[in-house]
């Protein structure tokens, strides 16, 4: 009897694991959240991305944007489970890479129908950066030179308009 | 007997494509400047240095070589407002495609089309990491196609009597606010740029109060306000309007949206103290009376589907969407896949009929118009009252539009033309898209998005979506915004030039 429980409680135990696992296990797509919202809706899920635009801060609440390469999701949570981020992705910076553990909604009541992630947990996996933009020296002639070749043409377009 | 268009009339085409092309060329001096300056982005800022050196030299080289004191009649007029939106998408796409974001110059160039035609359908890749500079370029388009490009040109490069007239007829406008069609054209510059400085204050504010930082809340405030007032719908991030999960926010995009798309004319009856047109207007009353159907349709759609849980919530998200589609701005609050995943046939169709009939006319918005669909209205209601009359009645119909006018048979032709070639060019992207294999609905949904200048997309759109299907949508949105006719006087100077004796 005393082996059976045991090996029950080993069981129990292992299921637990395996199927509080499985909520994390896999990370959604944006297109798999927004393609079978109606599924996701309500459900734990885990999204990675990129940090990208604004982080608006709301109250004691934020939201911020992950975009994991297709399209951008909004995220809501607390303040202070942001304050590891330190870049959001633009023109100038590669935004923070975060791992978000939260409820999905497909159509929030809390914030007006938006899809959205209400988060419980977010994990910063790769810290952004400020992306330094080179300036084509290539770009340089061809612009300078462009320029010096209009004002050449208008110069002479006046010249031989007046004569 | 085809008469082959002269020597004369080509030079006085090339002309005044010249001047509008030049025009263009000095507007991306803007995009330069302030790349330069205020964004520090010297990269994209070359990108517009080099593109507007191309358009001032082509500009200037076909104004000088096709010089003439010639007076541009209605005809070659149209031609040049054809050729000049061809060419204008042609050269605003170099520095699009020089920013990297674009897949090809086709896809640069259906973003420029898009933008210009105050369209907003976007094939732009990874916008979320634009430079500033070119994202400015991207919502400055709508302010410049929105007013009209011709106007540009009549406001500052064109002189002379009819010319200017006839340039800005081309551009699908017939109506004048003061006699004098310069005057005219200034004025509807001075009315936008009264309404950039008072919707960026007003953006700019609220995004402040939802958390956005000073410099980026004014940066995305003139960039929603161009494309919001202009009725195009572009955006500086990929999640559109739903980006700023503002009720507030969505509340003034909704006011711009919607006085962008009211008759410029009634605008200007507004700004003189008329206040009594807004309510006597034929274009105001279908276009309240054509809101309360299309809500009521896509309303019991998302109802009867169950899309929304809560009952605001279901109206706060219809309503934006619907407004959006009815204006032809393309604003949007949802994912575009969610149209076709969750919104269900009937809520698609009221989109797709608030789309089609558009906002009103001489204003920044597309579609068949409400003055045409008020004018269809009242001459149907004509007819049904001659039929239950005596035979020997005269039956008249007015409508009121700035003047009370009677209905003509002649002008319900014109009307009925311009609605036909709608529909036509409705049709036309539908079957191409289920030709190419999509669904009907969806193929009916893209294709009246595009080609009433809208920019709502259910998710064709795309980068990977065929050239032809692209080629296809450039076509209706640059011949929806010119309603058509000046697509057909190109059409007929080709067939001239060929035929003609």
């Amino acid at each position: 009897m005393k082996v059976k429980s045991f090996f029950f409680f080993v069981m129990l135990c292992l299921a637990l694991v395996i199927s509080s696992s499985n909520c994390y296990a896999q990370t959604s797509t944006s297109l798999d959240l927004i393609n079978d919202a109606k599924q996701y809706d309500g459900k734990t899920v885990n999204y990675k991305g990129e940090v990208i635009g604004d982080v608006m801060i709301r109250g004691d609440y934020a939201w911020l944007h992950v975009n994991d390469g297709t399209i951008a999701i909004g995220i809501w949570a607390p303040k202070t489970m942001i304050q590891d981020i330190r870049y959001a992705g633009d023109y100038h910076k590669k935004g923070d890479i975060v791992e978000v553990f939260g409820t999905f909604h497909r159509s929030c009541l809390e914030h007006g129908g938006d899809l959205d992630i209400h988060a419980s947990e977010i994990k910063k996996i790769t810290s952004g950066s400020a992306v330094i933009q080179p300036i084509s020296i290539k770009k340089v002639y061809i612009g300078v030179c462009s320029l010096m070749l209009v004002l050449l043409f208008y110069v002479l377009k006046k010249y031989f308009q007046s004569r | 007997m085809i008469l082959k268009p002269q020597v004369n009339d080509i030079k006085n085409i090339g002309y005044y494509l010249g001047r509008i092309i030049l025009g263009i060329g000095l507007t991306m001096f803007l995009p330069f400047i302030t790349g330069l300056v205020l964004f520090r982005e010297p990269s994209p800022a070359l990108d517009f240095l080099i593109s507007a050196n191309i358009a001032i030299f082509i500009g200037l080289a076909l104004s000088w070589l096709c010089k003439t004191d010639k007076e541009l009649h209605t005809g070659p007029a149209m031609v040049v407002i054809a050729l000049s939106w061809l060419a204008v998408m042609a050269l605003s796409a170099i520095p699009l495609l020089l920013s990297g974001h674009y897949k090809s110059f086709l896809d640069a160039c259906f973003e420029t089309m898009s933008g210009f035609t105050t369209t907003g359908l976007t094939l732009v890749q990874d916008l979320d990491h634009l430079s500033r500079t070119h994202n400015l370029w991207r919502h400055l388009g709508p302010f410049l196609g929105g007013q009209g490009i011709a106007i540009i040109a009549i406001s500052f490069l064109v002189r002379g009597a009819s010319g200017p007239l006839n340039l800005y007829q081309g551009e699908g406008r017939d109506e004048k606010l003061v006699p004098n069609v310069i005057h005219t054209a200034r004025f509807i510059w001075a009315i936008s740029i009264a309404y950039l400085i008072l919707g960026t204050i007003v953006l700019g504010l609220v995004g402040m109060s939802i958390g956005l930082k000073p410099q980026r809340a004014f940066f995305h405030a003139v960039c929603i306000f161009m494309a919001g007032f202009d009725t195009a719908g572009f955006s500086p991030q990929s999640p559109n309007i739903l980006y700023y999960h503002s009720l507030m926010f969505e509340i003034v995009t909704i006011f711009f949206m919607v006085i962008g798309s009211f008759n410029f004319n009634l605008h200007y009856q507004i700004w003189t103290g008329n206040f009594k047109e807004i309510w006597k207007n034929i274009e105001t009353r279908t276009f309240l009376f054509v809101i309360m159907i299309v809500t009521l349709i896509t309303m019991a759609g998302l109802k009867h589907w169950g899309v929304y849980s809560d009952g605001m919530i279901l109206f706060r998200k219809g309503f934006f969407q619907l407004i959006s589609g009815q204006t032809t701005t393309g604003y949007m609050t949802i994912y575009a896949q969610q149209f076709i995943k969750e919104w269900g046939d009937l809520a698609l169709t009221g989109i797709i009929l608030a789309m089609a009939l558009g906002g009103c006319a001489c204003s920044t918005a597309g579609g068949i118009k409400m003055l045409r669909v008020g004018v269809i209205c009242k001459a149907f209601r004509q007819d049904i009252k001659s039929v239950f009359l005596s035979p020997n009645a005269i039956v008249v119909q007015k409508f009121h539009h700035i003047k009370t006018m009677f209905i003509e048979d002649k002008q319900v032709r014109a009307v009925l033309i311009v609605t036909l070639g709608y529909f036509f060019l409705y049709g036309l992207g539908t079957l191409v898209g289920v030709g190419l294999g999509y669904p009907f609905l969806e193929s009916l949904f893209e294709s009246t998005s595009a080609a009433a200048n809208v920019g709502l997309s259910c998710g064709i759109t795309d980068a990977s979506m065929p050239a032809i299907l692209k080629v296809t949508y450039i076509i209706e949105m640059w011949a929806g915004r010119l309603e058509l006719m000046s697509v057909f006087a190109l059409i007929g100077f080709f067939v001239a030039f060929v035929k003609g004796r």
